[in-house]
């Protein structure tokens, strides 16, 4: 009976989106009178970070600095349709279609502009601090608010945009049964040291070395955020968590949160963060998902891990120390 | 069912309402007096959302009887920032990263507190241990842990 050291290794492709009947995500982005632009969505912040980012996307657009960028992403009702915030899709299709609204209301702000300063729209500018400048001329400027007023006050006109980003659904080929269920994917290698307690079956992980790559941070300190809780859930996920009984039947399954096992701030394994980015070709400024991707490869390192350490193959979920102990007495018993 | 009076100092200032009895402090803040930072996750002690402050005491409000809380000091996270400057933990959770949902943020920072409020220079494992109580779904707590360790650093340069 001993401790023992093992090492697993897994990598993964995450897919970003779905493709149920088709995948669509639309935006509308309007200016108030004085030169703030409203982003409203039905897409869900859940703390993941969406209102930033997507205020970032438009701010970027249109070319206004972030404060002036308001996200109301308050009524699934009446907000310009979202399938949802899951799939990790968020980023990818509400800020592809964030950036086609936000380029619409940029072109009628600059419309504006130019009627103010008499000269043509394409040779108007931002300084993305607030103002629009004729290019090659900047003491020929005008601020967004003056143009939001006169917008408003003066020429009748609504500084507003329609973004619709729709990823159609994807069907087999006859022939093949080739199809392209999923777009854009985000990738992950996870290292997991643990040892293996043989007479108690108990795992503990020792540390986790992950690296991501994600398509272009839009925010790196929000994605490094997440990929830090993503981990942390990867390896609940592998040891602890569970809604299923363990045995022998349903009815000695926790019923609430009491005996939902998640491990609390004592039980983190040392934990190391790599971000790769390489933009994606259709992201929005080559954005991809990272949302759940990356408490993904923890769990296949994991039991890999185990197995290198005591030689056994745990195919279900969480690994729990029954389990270990089960499959070590299985192989002993031959 | 008869209702009874209850009167407590909420951060500061009096407050005075008609529950009834067997009403939870917890159900008595948010949604009689209209303090919704402590957070309802559980209801049964298991996930330190509702941690409040009673009398310099760390309590779970969704298991104390609001009816006993008569004449006592109760703080919760809403009272924390002074004149619009946030306290040096909602500074801290801020700078770190340390909150994403924010649901168990309230409940975290009440724990920190109290940790400080006692332990003003504390070592990691006397965080962990505070804060073991604790259940945050999003941030993997390490984020958190930092947080409370850089207020603490934050405070003691201040008292310094
Ligand atoms: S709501 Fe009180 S401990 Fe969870
Ligand atoms: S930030 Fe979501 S539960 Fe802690």
């Amino acid at each position: 009976m001993a401790i023992r050291r093992g090492r697993g290794v897994a990598a993964i492709n995450y897919p970003t989106g779905m493709n149920l009947g088709g995948d669509p995500t639309q935006a509308l982005v309007h200016s108030t009178p004085t030169g703030n632009f409203m982003v409203t969505l039905s897409s869900v912040d859940l703390g993941q970070g969406m209102k930033q980012i997507m205020a970032q996307i438009c701010a970027e657009t249109i070319g206004v600095p972030t404060d002036r960028v308001v996200i109301d992403t308050a009524d699934t009702d009446t907000g310009p349709h979202c399938m949802g915030t899951f799939a990790s899709r968020g980023t990818h299709r509400a800020g592809n279609a964030v950036i086609q609204a936000a380029k619409e209301a940029r072109q009628v702000m600059l419309e504006v502009a130019a009627e103010e300063l008499e000269v043509n729209a394409s040779d108007l500018e931002t300084d993305g601090q607030g103002n629009i400048l004729v290019k090659g001329a900047p003491q020929k400027s005008i601020s967004i608010f003056d143009v939001a007023l006169s917008a408003h006050f003066k020429r009748g006109r609504s500084i507003s945009g329609r973004g619709m980003f729709l990823i159609p659904r994807s069907y087999p080929e006859k022939e093949t049964g080739a199809m392209k269920p999923s777009t854009c994917y985000a990738h992950a290698c996870t290292v997991v040291e643990v040892e293996v307690d043989d007479e108690t079956g108990e795992v503990t992980v020792l540390n986790v070395k992950n690296v991501f790559e994600i398509g272009r941070a839009l925010n790196p300190r929000m994605v490094e955020q997440q990929l830090v809780g993503g981990s942390w859930m990867g390896i609940s996920h592998a040891l602890y968590e569970t809604t299923e009984p363990y045995y022998p039947s349903r009815d000695h399954g926790g019923t609430d949160f009491n005996q939902y096992l998640m491990p609390g701030p004592g039980d983190l394994a040392e934990t190391e963060i790599i971000v790769l980015e390489r933009p994606s070709a259709d992201g929005p400024f080559g954005a991809k998902g990272p949302g759940e991707m990356c408490a993904n490869p923890q769990i296949p390192a994991v039991a890999n891990a185990v197995f290198d350490a005591v030689g056994v193959r745990i195919d279900t979920l969480p690994i729990t120390p029954e389990r270990v102990l089960r499959a070590l007495k299985a192989r002993a018993a031959g | 069912m008869a209702k009874v009076p209850v009167q407590f100092t909420l951060n500061g200032s009096e407050k005075a309402e008609f529950i009834e009895s067997g009403t939870t402090l917890l159900h008595a803040l948010r949604d009689k007096i209209g303090d919704t930072s402590p957070k309802g996750g559980c209801h049964q002690g298991t996930c330190g959302a509702c941690s409040v402050i009673i009398d310099g005491e760390l309590r779970l409000s969704c298991l104390t009887l609001a009816e006993t809380c008569n004449g006592a000091d109760i703080r919760t996270t809403a009272g924390l920032a002074e004149a619009g400057v946030l306290h040096p933990l909602q500074r801290a959770f801020l700078d770190a990263f340390a909150t994403q949902c924010g649901f168990c943020t309230p409940g975290m920072i009440m724990a920190a507190k109290v940790l400080l409020d006692r332990t003003p220079n504390p070592s990691r494992e006397d965080v962990v241990e505070a804060l073991s109580g604790n259940i945050c779904r999003c941030t993997g707590y390490e984020p958190i842990i930092q947080a409370v360790l850089t207020a603490a650093r934050a405070n003691s340069q201040n008292a310094a």
